[in-house]
């Protein structure tokens, strides 16, 4: 059976229970990211009140030795509330918290790559820059397996199934729609969804964001789609290449424009950017995947709409290149490109901090700059 | 589905149906005790023909101790003496729950009634207002005894993904947490938080902070709670410190306490005295951390998967290997709480919060010597 056990226990009488009234008490979950760079971690507290901004939520802590972030000897790590939403699964006022996690000594953790990215943000604010991520994922059951495909076996080859409809062809679209209404509720910037090139891929896009709030929302809408599939019973897979083979991997690529990219001749900042890009290749392939570019070894291969991971190449709307410019934004002269490099299961604090590194503050070489 | 029980098969529509019948005046108020084991809980419900106001308006009742290993069957009738009322999250408004001690005929407290004299204890230490907050660590298991949703006769992958974790193949049941959760909130049990823990299919919530014979009373009753909910689910949750033995974690009872003092500016000082008091009667509180006198907690205590050995005392400022940890913040702060993690999962928390409460504010070699006698089981 593909689907976990917990799906299977009541929901009538899970109902029963979640409508219980709870005075004024209100439960905040919080959220971080692990020592993996791409696990999501989550537990909850109970306040006396609502809290109306991210101001009102105290500072908490957390075993980081049992997530792969310290050692048992000196294991406590702090969650600093960064970015709040309402909560879909509880329901109001209970809240979603997403956190920055620092280390013992006040430093940020290893995988805490939004700190920076604030940072760096911060500096650039008044060039406006917006982010829109397109995120893929698959839906595998629990043995692992593709979600809807055959046990020990494999569907008929891509073709029929982007953006299809029918059961031959779109394979757990609940979870999609719950994603959509849960992101809806809780206040993520959801822009669309589709169903992908892979049976059982589906991507949604989070955007336009701007600076900081670009990675907020993404880690959000991840944890939101963690939680929808662990309700069915299913697992989101952001694995880059899920199956070996003549198989679409999963990647999020990332659009990118600044207020003069947007205006009347911003094509020229555009190019100009992509040049810049072009001169940063290997920096940006390791800021694209958990593991520095070795995830995105198995996706980018040249073949299925990917670019080759060795090399750069930019064009208008060609989607085996590195970057793409949009036809549209070919004809008016203005808007946005997209970077179709990072892997499903990038951190965006770390792609969109690269950009802003490359693109407006001029950075060059292998490293990023201390400012 | 082999892991569930036949009852939480039960059409819970047709439930419903007789639920939201109206019942007029009466209320419904179940009575709860601890049962002979130490660890088990009884329940059982009468109606009363008007709302309970406050616990005084509750009745003493009694019931058939030879069937709860706590009296001979010539001689079996035990007194139910209500000592705290909530509201009742399964029959809902106006319907209570109340939390009972329990008498022997003569009406001397039950062997395993352990509240009479932690409440001793804690008038005696009043003035010194002790905060308690418990970390209940449990288990869920199937119908089958194996732990929920863990492959049949088989293991899941190794401990790493799972504390805190989220997703379908690394948190298992989490309806079961919610609800107890939204029952705690309803009932008016202080609940604190909740995890997912480090073995799959095991959690933690944490009740607190509570003052003095609160602690006790709160926790015993979020675990009514957490038995009652997941046997609407047709699981089990065991309170067993080891349920699997092997490199999987056991289930512990972690206890933070503070005093009016330690809270304070400079409450570092009183943290470390409490610390070695602690130090000096380690035996006598390993017997008091489990319903066995400690054999329970041999199985978990052993030095490995964030636990110090039963053998050994040690305490450490964020060491989850030690017997006691000092969070990191106190030390920072010098003030606030330590934590106390011997205590198994299945522990008494009367038997606990008394024996922290006496070792760190009452003990001394003269009042053990003079007292001797009536120190009940210490």
């Amino acid at each position: 059976m593909a689907t976990s056990s917990s799906a299977t226990l009541s929901k009538t009488v899970k109902q029963q229970y979640m409508e219980l009234p709870q005075g004024d008490k209100v439960q905040a979950m919080y959220i971080w990211v692990d020592g993996t760079g791409e696990g999501l971690r989550c537990k909850t507290r109970t306040l006396d009140f609502e809290p109306k901004s991210i101001e009102d939520l105290p500072e908490w802590n957390f075993d980081g030795s049992s997530t792969s972030q310290s050692e048992g000897s000196n294991s406590d790590m702090y969650l600093m509330p960064a970015a709040m939403f309402r909560d879909p699964f509880r329901k109001d006022p209970n809240k979603l918290v997403l956190c920055d996690v620092l280390k013992y000594n006040r430093k940020p953790a290893e995988t805490n790559l939004r700190i920076t990215c604030k940072k760096i943000m911060e500096m650039v604010e008044d060039q406006i820059p917006w982010f829109g991520m397109e995120q893929e994922y698959t839906i595998l059951g629990t043995d692992g397996h593709p979600f809807g495909w055959p046990s020990n076996g494999f569907p008929g080859p891509q073709g029929p199934y982007y953006c299809g409809v029918g059961a031959d062809k779109a394979y757990g679209r609940d979870v999609v729609e719950a994603h959509y209404r849960a992101c809806l509720y809780a206040g993520v910037d959801i822009y669309g969804t589709n169903a992908e090139v892979m049976p059982a891929q589906w991507e949604f896009q989070v955007g336009p964001c701007e600076g900081i709030n670009m990675g907020d929302h993404l880690w959000v809408a991840r944890f939101i789609l963690h939680r929808v599939c662990e309700d069915f019973g299913v697992v989101a897979s952001f694995d880059p290449k899920p199956i070996p083979g003549n198989w679409n991997g999963a990647g999020c690529h990332t659009n990118f424009s600044t207020k003069e990219m947007r205006e009347e001749g911003g094509l020229k900042a555009i190019e100009e950017s992509i040049e810049k890009l072009g001169k940063r290749h290997n920096y940006h392939i390791r800021a694209y995947d958990p593991k520095g570019g070795l995830d995105n070894a198995r996706r980018l291969t040249g073949h299925h709409e990917t670019s080759n991971i060795h090399e750069f190449s930019a064009g208008v709307a060609n989607r085996g290149a590195s970057i793409r410019i949009p036809r549209m934004v070919g004809q008016e002269k203005k808007g946005y490109f997209e970077d179709r490099r990072p892997s499903a299961n990038c951190d965006p604090y770390g792609v969109t901090e690269a950009l802003i590194r490359t693109c407006l503050l001029s950075e060059e070489g292998d490293e990023p700059a201390e400012y | 589905m082999a892991s569930v029980s036949l009852s939480s098969r039960l059409n819970k529509a047709v439930r419903q149906h007789y639920m939201s019948l109206p019942q007029g005046e009466r209320v419904q108020v179940t009575y709860i005790w601890i049962d002979g084991s130490g660890e088990g809980l009884r329940n059982k419900t009468r109606t009363l023909d008007v709302e309970p106001q406050t616990i005084d308006d509750i009745p003493e009742w009694n019931f058939d101790g030879s069937s709860t290993y706590q009296a001979e069957g010539s001689n079996s009738d035990m007194y139910l003496v209500p000592v705290r009322m909530f509201r009742d999250p399964f029959t809902q408004d106006p319907n209570k729950l109340v939390l009972c001690e329990v008498l022997k005929y003569n009406r001397l407290p039950a062997e395993t009634n352990h509240r009479m004299n932690c409440n001793k204890v804690m008038e005696e230490i009043k003035e010194h207002i002790i905060w308690f907050g418990m970390e209940q660590e449990y288990t869920l298991l199937g119908i089958d005894g194996h732990p929920y949703s863990w492959p049949t006769n088989g293991f899941p992958r190794p401990q790493g993904p799972y504390y805190c974790g989220v997703g379908a193949d690394k948190a298992f049941g989490r309806d079961i947490v919610e609800c107890h959760y939204k029952a705690c909130l309803y009932a008016g049990v202080n609940i604190y938080g909740s995890n997912a823990e480090v073995m799959p299919s095991q959690w933690e919530y944490q009740v607190g902070p509570c003052e003095g014979i609160e602690m006790g009373d709160q926790l015993w009753v979020s675990r009514f709670l957490l038995h009652r909910v997941c046997e609407d689910f047709g699981v089990v949750a065991t309170l067993d410190p080891k349920p699997m033995t092997g490199n999987w974690n056991g289930a512990g009872c972690h206890t933070n306490v503070s005093t009016k003092q330690m809270r304070e500016e400079g409450g570092l000082e009183f943290i470390e005295q409490a610390i070695e008091k602690l130090g000096k009667r380690h035996k006598e509180h390993i017997r008091m951390y489990d319903p066995r006198g400690g054999k329970d907690n041999v199985r978990r205590l052993t030095g490995l998967n964030e636990t110090a050995s039963i053998h050994d005392f040690s305490a450490g400022v964020a060491n989850r290997g030690a017997s006691i940890r000092i969070p990191r913040q106190v030390g920072q702060e010098k003030k606030g709480y330590f934590e106390d993690r011997r205590p198994s999962a299945n522990c008494d928390p009367y038997a606990v919060t008394k024996a922290i409460a006496y070792t760190c504010l009452l003990h001394s070699e003269d009042r053990e010597k003079s007292e001797e006698e009536n120190i009940p089981a210490m």
